[in-house]
C-alpha cells in the first residue's frame, strides 16, 4: 500500500452513515416511475457524517498555496488579492438566488448592475459596447472571432480565414481560431521581443481575417509599433483583436480603443480581481467598436425610460453570432468584477496598473543579475527570465520552480512563452508590498547561488510539500481518473 | 482604494533601486501620443459601507427564488442546498488559488477534481468525467465539436426537446463549420419517436443529441434510441438532470457514449443563470479526445500518493491549433462545490432528493389536472411539466405575481406557438402549502367545459395513488 | 546517445531501415531524450498510403507532443502494435522493439534525399 496524505471521500464513508438528511415527504405518494426509466445500479457516493466531510475538505484545502498565504507570480494569470467583500456582494440573496427565467421588472437590479458594468468595460477599453456573457477567456476569444466572421460575411468577404498570431501568443489563440473554422498564421517575433512589421506585412494578403494580439505581449513588452501594427492589419482589410489577458498594465494609461483594436477581451478574473477558485470561474466580457456592436451575442441589456425613470430590459439584434452561454453569463463574477470597480474607481484603477508596472520593474532589477534576462529593458506588469544560465550547470527551470515552491511562494509559469527557452514569466501584481517583493527576489537569488554550489537541492526540489514530485509519465499511462473499490 | 500595500516612501525606494526618477520613465514604449489624457470616467471610489448600502438596495430590486413562491425551472433550478458546502468554497485555499499547474502545491484542488470526477462518473455510470466546463450549454456544443471530430461527419441531430437555450449556444459554436444540425421533432407523446429517428438519420449523422428528462421535462426512450443511432455508427450525447439520476436511468446504462448537464442542482447558487457547472464524462476510449481538465491519482517520487492534471497533450497550451478544445479556465471552485455537495447529500440524500421532487412535482400536476389543467404531454416526467393553459401563460403569469407566486416558465418566450404553456418545474424544496398556493392561484384561469382543453376530475383519478 | 551508422535519418528525428521492398520505421534515440517519457503513440492502420515527409502518426510525452513524419512513399503493412499498452519501449529501445511502422516502399529511391548517420550526427550536435 502506498502512504496517502488525505483518502478519498469514497474511503472515508461508512454504510448508513448521513451527511445531511433530506426531509420525508409531505404530499401523498404518486404512482411509481415505470422500470424501464427507473436506475437500475447503485449509485456509489459516499456515507459520510457532516464532521467527515468538512474535516476531509478542510484537510485538503491546507495541502493549496494561495493567494491569501504567499505571493503567487503566475506570469499573465494576474493573481493579485481578491477583496472580500466582493464575495461578500455576490452572495446576496438578491443576486445569489436569482433565476435567470425571473421576469424583467423582478431583476432590475441584477439588469442594471450589468448595464453598468459593460459601460465601466467600455470606457476602460475605450469601446462602443460591450457583451458579458463569455463564460472565460478563451471562450470569450471564441466570441471575438465569430463576431470578425459576421463582419466579414456581411461585407460579403468570405475568402477571409486567416488569423496571424505571434508565436509568443497564449495558446487559446491558436485553439479558438480552429474552433471558429479559421487557420492560423504564426509569424515569429522580431529581436526584440515585439511583433516584427516586416513578418507582419508578409503574412498580411487577401486571406487575413484579422490579427489576435495580447498587449502587452507575454514577454510583458508593449507593443511600441501598436498604432502602425493596427494600420497594416486595417489596410489589408483585416480586424484587430487584443486578448485581454494583461490589461492589468493599461488602466488609466492607455485604452484598447485607442490604440486601433477593434475587439478586446477583458479577463474578470484577472483584471477586476474576481478569485480563481483554482482554475475558475472566470469572465471573459468582449468590447467592441460600434461597427461590430449589432454582431454582439444576444441578449444584452439596454436602458430606456419608462414613466419618466430609468427601466432596464433585453435586447436582441438579428445580426448577432448567437448564444454563448445558458443564461446571461458568470453573472456572480460579474458581481464582484463591478463591486471592485466601484471600490476602486477612476484613481484606484490607474494605481493598480502604475503599481502593476512599478512591481515587475522592481523585482526584474533585483532579479536581473542572478537569472539571463531575454529581453532587457523596462517591462510592463511582468517580466520573463530564462534559465539558461543555469541550464548550463545542468539545472533545469523546472528544477528552479520546483525549488521556489519550498519557499512558501507560488512558482512562475514554467516553460512559456514558448519562445524563451527555459522560460520563467513573472507577474507579481500590485498588491504585493515591498517586503513580499523582496522576499521572492531573496528567493530567487538564493536558488541561482544554490545552483553553483548545491545543485542536488534544488534538482531533487521541492522537499517541503506535502508530496514531492509526481510521475506524471505513471499518471498518463496508468489512466486512473475516477475511484473504483 | 486599490488594495495596493506600498506607500509613497515605499515607491521611491523602488524607483530609486530600478534607477529612474519617477514612474513615467518605465513607460518608454508606450508611445506619448496614445497615453490618455484625461482620466476614465468611472464613478468615483466609493468605501465598503457606502458600496456595500448601493449594492444591498441593487439586490433587493430583484425577486429571487428565496423571496416568492417560484417554480421555475428550465436548466436551472432551486433545490437544496447544505449550508455546509458554501464554508469550505469561502476558504481562500480553494477560493484564492489557480489552476493546479504546480501539482505539489495544488493537492487540495487536485484530490477534489479527481474526487469530482468520480462522483459524476458513479452518478452517470460513465467512465470518465472531466473537471468540469463551463456550463450546460457549452458542455453541449463541446460535445458535438468532440463527435464530429470523432466521426469526420458533420450532421449533429438535435431533438426539439433540447434546451432551448443550448440549441442557440450549439448554433453559435457551429458557425465554425465543425458540424450542421438537424432538428427532430418529438412525437405528440413528448418524446422522440424511434420511426422518426430512423427516418432522419443516417451514415452522415455524427450524433444524436438527446435530452431526457427533454426540455418539456418528458422522459425519453433512450434505450430504445440508443441502438438506432449506433447502427448507423453515430455518437449518442446524453444530456441529463443530475438530480434525475437518482432516480432515472444514467446515460452509462443505456450505452451513452457522451454525457453532459448542467450541474448548478449540484449545490451550485442559482446566481441569475452563472458560474454554474457544466458536467462532461465519455466512454473511457474516448477520453483522449475530451475536452478540458482531467486529473489522475499517480505517485511521487517516494511512491506516496499524489494527483496532477493528466493527458494535457490535448489541451490547448500544449497542441495550440489542434487542441480537443479552446477551453482554459474553466468552473474549478463550482465544481469543488458541487463536490462537497455531493459528499454531504451522499447515496441516499440524493435518491431522496430525486423521490421528493417525483412525488412534489406529481402532486402539482394532479392537483392542476384536477381542476381541469391538460399536461401538454402525456409521457412520463420527472420535476417538470408542460401545462395547456386557456390564456396566454404570460397573463397567468402577471396575475400570480400579485400573490408572489411565479407560476413558471412562459413557453410563448421560445416558441410563439407555445404561448398558451407554461413550463412548471417541482423541486423537493416546495412545500405542500407551496404547491397547493400554485394550484389555488391557477384556479382562476381553470379551463371550461367544452373549451378543448379536459373538464375538472377528481382527485383520485388523476395518477395518485 | 546513439546513431546507428546503417540507418539513414530525417530532420524530424524518424530513422529507416530498408529490407528489400519493406522498411521500418521510428524515432531516434536523440528524439525519444528529448520528448520523455513517452505515454501515447498514434500509429495509422495498415493499407494506409504514406507519402515521404508527410505525417503518419503522432508521438506524445508528459507535455508534448510531435508529429511522425514519414521518411518514404508507400504503404503501412503494420504497425507496431505493443505500443499501445506499453509506449516506453521507444525510451528503453527506439531501434529495437520501440520501433513505430513498417512500410511496403514504393520508390526506393527517395532514401537517397534522406540523411546518413554522419549528417544527422551533425544536425544534432549543432
Amino acid at each position: 500500500m502506498n502512504p496517502v496524505v488525505e483518502p478519498t471521500i469514497f474511503e472515508l464513508s461508512s454504510p448508513g452513515r448521513k451527511g445531511v438528511p433530506l426531509p420525508q415527504t409531505d404530499v401523498p405518494e404518486p404512482e411509481a416511475l415505470s422500470q424501464e426509466f427507473r436506475r437500475r445500479s447503485e449509485l456509489a457516493w459516499p456515507e459520510a457524517a457532516e464532521i467527515d466531510v468538512m474535516r476531509h475538505f478542510v484537510r485538503l484545502s491546507v495541502l493549496n498555496h494561495h493567494i491569501e498565504k504567499g505571493i503567487y507570480p503566475l506570469g499573465s494569470c494576474t493573481m493579485k488579492y481578491n477583496p472580500k467583500v466582493n464575495e461578500q456582494a455576490a452572495r446576496l440573496p438578491g443576486f445569489a438566488e436569482l433565476h435567470p427565467e425571473t421576469a424583467e421588472a423582478d431583476a432590475q437590479g441584477a439588469l442594471k448592475l450589468m448595464y453598468e458594468l459593460a459601460g465601466f468595460l467600455a470606457e476602460i477599453g475605450g469601446v462602443g459596447a460591450v457583451t458579458l456573457q463569455p463564460s472565460a477567456g478563451a471562450q470569450g476569444e471564441l466570441a471575438g472571432l465569430l463576431l470578425m466572421k459576421a463582419h466579414h460575411s456581411e461585407r460579403k468577404d468570405k475568402k477571409r480565414n486567416q488569423i496571424i498570431i505571434p508565436d509568443s501568443a497564449h495558446g487559446t489563440n491558436p485553439a479558438s481560431v480552429a474552433t471558429a473554422g479559421w487557420e492560423t498564421v504564426q509569424i515569429a517575433s522580431g529581436a526584440d521581443g515585439r511583433v516584427s512589421l516586416k513578418k507582419l506585412q508578409e503574412a498580411l494578403t487577401g486571406r487575413t481575417a484579422g490579427m489576435m494580439l495580447t498587449n502587452p505581449n507575454t514577454l510583458g513588452l508593449f507593443e511600441k509599433d501598436i498604432l502602425e501594427i493596427c494600420r497594416l492589419v486595417h489596410e489589408a482589410g483585416g480586424l484587430m483583436y487584443m486578448d485581454g489577458a494583461n490589461l492589468n498594465a493599461l488602466m488609466g494609461i492607455v485604452k484598447p480603443g485607442d490604440l486601433g483594436f477593434d475587439i478586446v477581451h477583458f479577463n474578470l478574473h484577472k483584471t477586476f480581481s474576481t478569485p480563481h477558485g483554482g482554475g475558475g470561474p472566470g469572465a471573459g466580457a468582449v468590447g467592441v467598436k460600434k461597427f461590430l456592436e449589432p454582431y454582439l451575442p444576444n441578449p444584452r441589456v439596454e436602458r430606456i425610460e419608462k414613466k419618466g425613470k430609468d427601466w432596464y430590459r433585453f435586447t436582441e439584434n438579428k445580426k448577432s453570432i448567437g448564444k454563448v452561454h445558458s443564461a446571461f453569463g458568470n453573472f456572480g463574477v460579474l458581481v464582484r468584477a463591478y463591486t471592485y470597480i466601484r471600490t476602486l474607481g477612476t484613481e484606484g484603477l490607474s494605481e493598480v496598473s502604475e503599481n502593476a508596472i512599478l512591481n515587475a520593474n522592481y523585482l526584474l532589477a533585483r532579479v536581473k543579475d542572478s537569472y539571463e534576462v531575454p529581453y532587457p529593458g523596462f517591462c510592463q506588469h511582468e517580466f520573463v527570465l530564462s534559465g539558461n544560465r543555469q541550464k548550463a550547470q545542468g539545472v533545469r527551470t523546472m528544477d528552479i520552480a520546483k525549488r521556489l515552491l519550498d519557499f512558501g511562494v507560488h512558482a512562475p509559469t514554467a516553460y512559456f512563452p514558448l519562445i524563451v527557452p527555459e522560460a520563467l514569466m513573472i507577474e507579481p501584481t500590485e498588491t504585493e508590498s515591498r517586503e513580499s517583493l523582496d522576499y521572492l527576489a531573496d528567493a530567487f537569488i538564493q536558488i541561482a547561488r544554490e545552483v553553483e554550489t548545491d545543485p542536488e537541492k534544488v534538482k531533487k526540489a521541492p522537499h517541503t510539500t506535502p508530496v514531492g514530485r509526481l510521475d506524471e509519465a505513471k499518471a498518463a499511462r496508468d489512466l486512473d481518473i475516477a475511484f473504483h473499490k | 482604494m486599490s488594495y495596493v500595500p506600498n506607500t509613497d516612501a515605499d515607491r521611491k525606494k523602488m524607483l530609486a533601486a530600478i534607477g529612474v526618477s519617477r514612474f513615467e520613465d518605465l513607460l518608454d514604449a508606450v508611445p506619448n501620443e496614445i497615453r490618455l489624457k484625461e482620466p476614465l470616467k468611472i464613478p468615483p471610489p466609493a468605501s465598503e459601507l457606502e458600496l456595500f448600502a448601493d449594492l444591498r438596495k441593487l439586490s433587493r430590486q430583484n425577486i429571487p427564488v428565496s423571496v416568492a413562491n417560484s417554480f421555475l425551472g428550465g436548466g436551472f433550478y432551486d433545490h437544496f442546498t447544505p449550508a455546509a458546502a458554501d464554508f469550505i468554497i469561502r476558504r481562500p485555499e480553494f477560493l484564492t488559488s489557480y489552476t493546479p499547474y504546480q501539482a505539489e502545491v495544488s493537492q487540495g484542488t487536485l484530490q477534489v477534481i479527481y474526487e469530482f470526477q468520480s462522483l459524476i462518473s458513479a452518478l452517470t455510470k460513465m467512465e470518465a468525467a472531466n473537471a468540469s466546463m463551463y456550463d450546460g450549454a457549452s458542455a453541449v456544443a463541446e460535445a458535438a465539436l468532440m463527435t464530429a471530430h470523432i466521426t469526420e461527419r458533420k450532421e449533429v441531430l438535435v431533438t426539439e426537446g433540447l434546451n432551448p437555450n443550448y440549441l442557440k449556444v450549439l448554433k453559435t459554436y457551429g458557425t465554425g463549420g465543425a458540424y450542421q444540425l438537424r432538428s427532430l421533432p418529438l412525437g405528440p407523446s413528448g418524446q422522440v419517436e424511434p420511426e422518426a429517428l430512423k427516418k432522419n438519420i443516417s451514415n452522415k449523422t455524427a450524433a444524436l443529441v438527446l435530452q431526457t428528462p427533454n426540455f418539456f421535462g418528458c422522459l425519453e426512450e433512450a434505450k430504445e434510441l440508443e441502438s438506432i443511432v449506433h447502427a448507423v455508427g453515430a455518437k449518442l450525447v446524453a444530456v441529463f438532470d443530475p438530480i434525475s439520476l437518482g432516480m432515472v436511468s444514467p446515460p452509462g446504462e443505456y450505452n451513452a457514449d457522451i454525457a453532459v448537464a448542467e450541474g448548478q442542482s449540484l449545490g451550485v447558487p442559482i446566481s441569475y443563470g452563472g458560474p454554474a457547472v457544466g458536467l462532461f464524462a465519455a466512454k473511457k476510449e474516448l477520453v483522449r479526445r475530451m475536452p478540458g481538465r482531467i486529473a489522475a491519482r499517480t505517485t511521487d517520487v517516494t511512491g506516496k500518493i499524489g494527483y496532477v492534471l493528466t493527458l494535457q497533450t490535448r489541451e490547448q497550451h500544449i497542441r495550440r491549433e489542434k487542441a480537443t478544445s479552446n477551453i482554459c479556465t474553466n468552473q474549478g471552485l463550482m465544481a469543488t462545490l458541487s463536490t462537497v455537495f455531493m459528499s454531504l447529500v451522499g447515496k441516499e440524500g440524493l435518491l431522496q432528493m430525486a423521490r421528493l421532487s417525483y412525488a412534489k412535482a406529481h402532486y402539482t400536476a394532479a392537483l392542476l389536472e384536477a381542476k381541469g389543467f391538460r399536461r401538454v404531454y402525456a409521457a412520463p416526467f420527472f420535476k417538470e411539466f408542460a401545462l395547456e393553459l386557456p390564456v396566454p401563460a404570460s397573463r397567468v403569469a402577471s396575475r400570480l405575481r400579485k400573490t408572489n407566486i411565479v407560476p413558471g416558465i412562459d413557453l410563448g418566450k421560445y416558441d410563439r406557438k407555445r404561448k398558451n404553456q407554461l413550463l412548471i418545474a417541482v423541486t423537493e424544496k416546495k412545500l405542500r402549502a407551496d404547491i397547493e398556493a400554485l394550484a389555488e392561484g391557477m384556479s382562476f384561469f381553470r379551463p371550461k367545459a367544452g373549451s378543448g382543453i379536459a373538464p375538472e376530475r377528481k382527485l383520485e383519478t388523476a395518477g395518485l395513488v | 546517445m546513439e546513431i546507428k551508422p546503417d540507418l539513414k535519418y530525417t530532420k524530424e528525428h524518424e530513422w529507416i531501415k530498408l529490407d528489400g521492398d519493406t522498411a521500418t520505421v521510428g524515432i531516434t534515440d536523440f528524439a525519444q531524450g528529448e520528448l520523455g517519457d513517452i505515454v501515447f503513440v498514434e500509429l495509422p492502420k495498415a493499407g494506409t498510403a504514406v507519402a515521404q515527409m508527410k505525417p503518419f502518426g503522432t508521438i506524445e510525452a508528459v507535455k508534448a507532443v510531435s508529429e511522425l513524419f514519414s521518411p518514404i512513399s508507400g504503404e503501412i503493412v503494420a504497425a507496431n502494435s505493443a505500443l499501445e499498452s506499453d509506449a516506453t519501449v521507444i525510451n528503453k529501445d527506439p531501434y529495437g522493439e520501440g520501433w513505430l511502422i513498417k512500410i511496403k516502399v514504393k520508390n526506393p529511391k527517395e532514401l537517397d534525399s534522406l540523411l546518413t548517420a554522419e549528417k544527422y550526427k551533425e544536425m544534432v550536435t549543432a
